[in-house]
């Protein structure tokens, strides 16, 4: 009972906290798209937002969000104006910018969401690939450089750098605040597609709790994916990128059994899966293939739909799996999926077919790659290869960030013995 | 580029290396040969220790010429030092990434800092 009124009161916490991370996203859009000083709008809405995520759960969302911060933001813009304490090059943009927002949301009109725009730029080939993914996170959600930073395993200090620097290539090197030409778009989408990918993998090793080293996005992720998809609601890869995170989010909690150790993904219990996840994600990827234009993450989803299935018929199509994964490494060869293909093999063929195929991977992009090693030791476990299986199996051990996924691989090759 | 990876053990920590369950004591003493075996396979490895328990240590003060010799760590912490490594690796970010991978108990605290360099004259 007490458990149940308690998630109840976390979910409200979270829907009211979404609200104003969504209408701080616009108002940063929307101020930064006219002025093109990322770091100054965040600024300017910075105190208001703060306050917003204080007092919104206590007094509930006001009418109009959008108008609340901006408010507060305005007020602040002009003060710096007065007192000129800083120099900020973008103020009268920011100011104009802000007018402009305020006369909008007061005469009615619809409050045009930006964020799209912000999301290109984030994502954009002149930013450092290693901040995009933060500066998403940072200047779409609100959120601050130490929990990123947390989720990524960089120091705080450093992703503040990485951030401002970031920033300061927008501004100066005069990235424009468009969406990219039909040509581009594309490649251009990749990137934000992959970026917002790295935040839900960021997450991943975090399965409810069991690790409170690290605290992950997998939730803010897929806040990103569902504003990128109505946005962009006729992008195949859209849909199927939203889909894959679903179908993860689907198992958490099974990834581990009540006492906490790893069950992998062909032994967890289909009854713990969110069925509406998983209705969900069906429904995306089901629209994303009427576009017929495959890509890299419909083909993910479409992986994990097929795990997914075993909720109705109790067994896995590894053969369809492992199709799925021929073409995925045709497409997107990362070790990932040259590893994700191999595992399928071994299941479809035989252990011998997914061993040969895990052998033509480069021996350095594996080196510190612990599903590699994992996978490496079932393989040769089950070929009866029991020394270079043990040998395998410390290595992956030695690897693991995560306590649980450590337990099971040292129980594993506790068996051998 | 040296960096000394920290690690502070709780309690629970320490006891884990004498626990009663054959299964969690060897559990922990398996684990840090494979990591060191990471590190190694790496090339990162330059060094590394564990240490005897707390009740174990003895402090030396230096206070204003004089010695002073006292049972026990120095600070007296929830978590103790238990152990460390030093890595070479090329930034911080790399050191963060092996921290992740040490195989120490929850609630352990992992603290990571780059060896100092002598200034050169």
């Amino acid at each position: 009972m007490i458990a149940a009124a308690e998630g109840a009161h976390a979910d409200a916490h979270r829907t009211i906290e979404r609200a104003a991370r969504d209408s701080y996203g616009r108002l940063v859009a929307f101020l930064a798209a006219r002025s093109r000083d990322v770091a100054a709008a965040e600024d300017a809405l910075a105190d208001a937002f703060r306050i917003a995520l204080e007092t919104w759960p206590r007094d509930g969302v006001p009418n109009q969000p959008e108008a609340w911060l901006l408010t507060a933001g305005r007020r602040r813009l002009l003060d710096q104006m007065r007192h000129a304490q800083v120099q900020i090059a973008a103020l009268p943009e920011l100011i104009a910018a802000a007018n402009e927002a305020q006369n909008m949301i007061a005469t009615g009109l619809t409050f045009p969401d930006e964020r799209l725009k912000l999301m290109f730029i984030c994502a954009h080939p002149a930013i450092d690939a290693a901040a995009r993914t933060p500066l998403m996170l940072q200047t779409v959600l609100g959120l601050d450089a130490a929990r990123i930073a947390s989720a990524f395993l960089v120091k705080p200090a450093a992703m503040g750098t990485r951030l401002s620097r970031a920033k300061g290539k927008i501004r100066d090197a005069h990235i424009a605040f468009e969406l990219p030409q039909s040509d581009d778009l594309p490649e251009r989408l990749d990137a934000v597609l992959e970026a917002i990918y790295a935040a839900y993998g960021s997450g991943w090793d975090d399965v409810a709790g069991a690790d409170p080293r690290r605290k992950g996005l997998a939730a803010e992720a897929i806040d990103l994916g569902r504003a990128l998809l109505r946005l962009l609601p006729n992008e195949p890869e859209v849909s199927g990128l939203l889909a894959l995170m679903l179908y993860c989010e689907s198992r958490r909690a099974a990834r581990r059994c009540a006492r906490g150790e790893y069950v992998s993904l062909s032994e967890q219990d289909t009854a713990l899966w969110s069925s509406d996840l998983i209705d969900e994600a069906g429904m995306l990827i089901d629209a994303a293939s009427r576009a017929r234009h495959l890509g890299r993450f419909q083909l993910e989803a479409a992986i994990q739909s097929v795990h997914a299935h075993r909720r109705s018929s109790g067994r896995i199509d590894w053969q369809a799996i492992a199709l799925f994964y021929e073409a995925l490494v045709r497409i997107a060869p990362t070790t990932g999926s040259l590893v994700g293909r191999a595992a399928a093999a071994a299941e479809a063929l035989g252990a011998d077919a997914g061993w040969n195929l895990l052998e033509t991977i480069p021996a350095d992009a594996v080196a510190n790659y612990q599903s590699y090693w994992a996978l490496a030791a079932h393989l040769l476990a089950r070929m009866q290869r029991h020394d270079e299986a043990r040998a395998a199996y410390d290595r992956a051990i030695g690897l693991c960030t995560d306590a649980a996924t450590r337990g099971f691989l040292q129980q594993r090759a506790a068996a051998l013995r | 580029m040296n960096y000394t990876v920290l690690i502070y053990e709780s309690d629970t920590g320490f006891a884990l290396r004498a626990d009663p369950d054959t299964k969690k004591r060897e559990a922990y003493w398996s684990a840090w040969p494979r990591y060191i075996q990471a590190l190694q396979e790496a090339g990162v490895f330059v060094s590394g220790a564990g240490l005897e328990p707390v009740h174990t240590a003895t402090t030396l003060k230096l206070k204003s010429g004089k010695q002073q010799v006292q049972d026990g760590p120095f600070a007296d912490t929830k978590e103790q030092l238990g152990g460390f490594f030093v890595i070479n690796v090329p930034d911080m970010d790399s050191a963060l990434q092996w921290a992740s991978r040490v195989p120490a108990a929850s609630g352990s605290v992992i603290e990571v800092r780059q060896n100092l360099v002598p200034p050169t004259h």
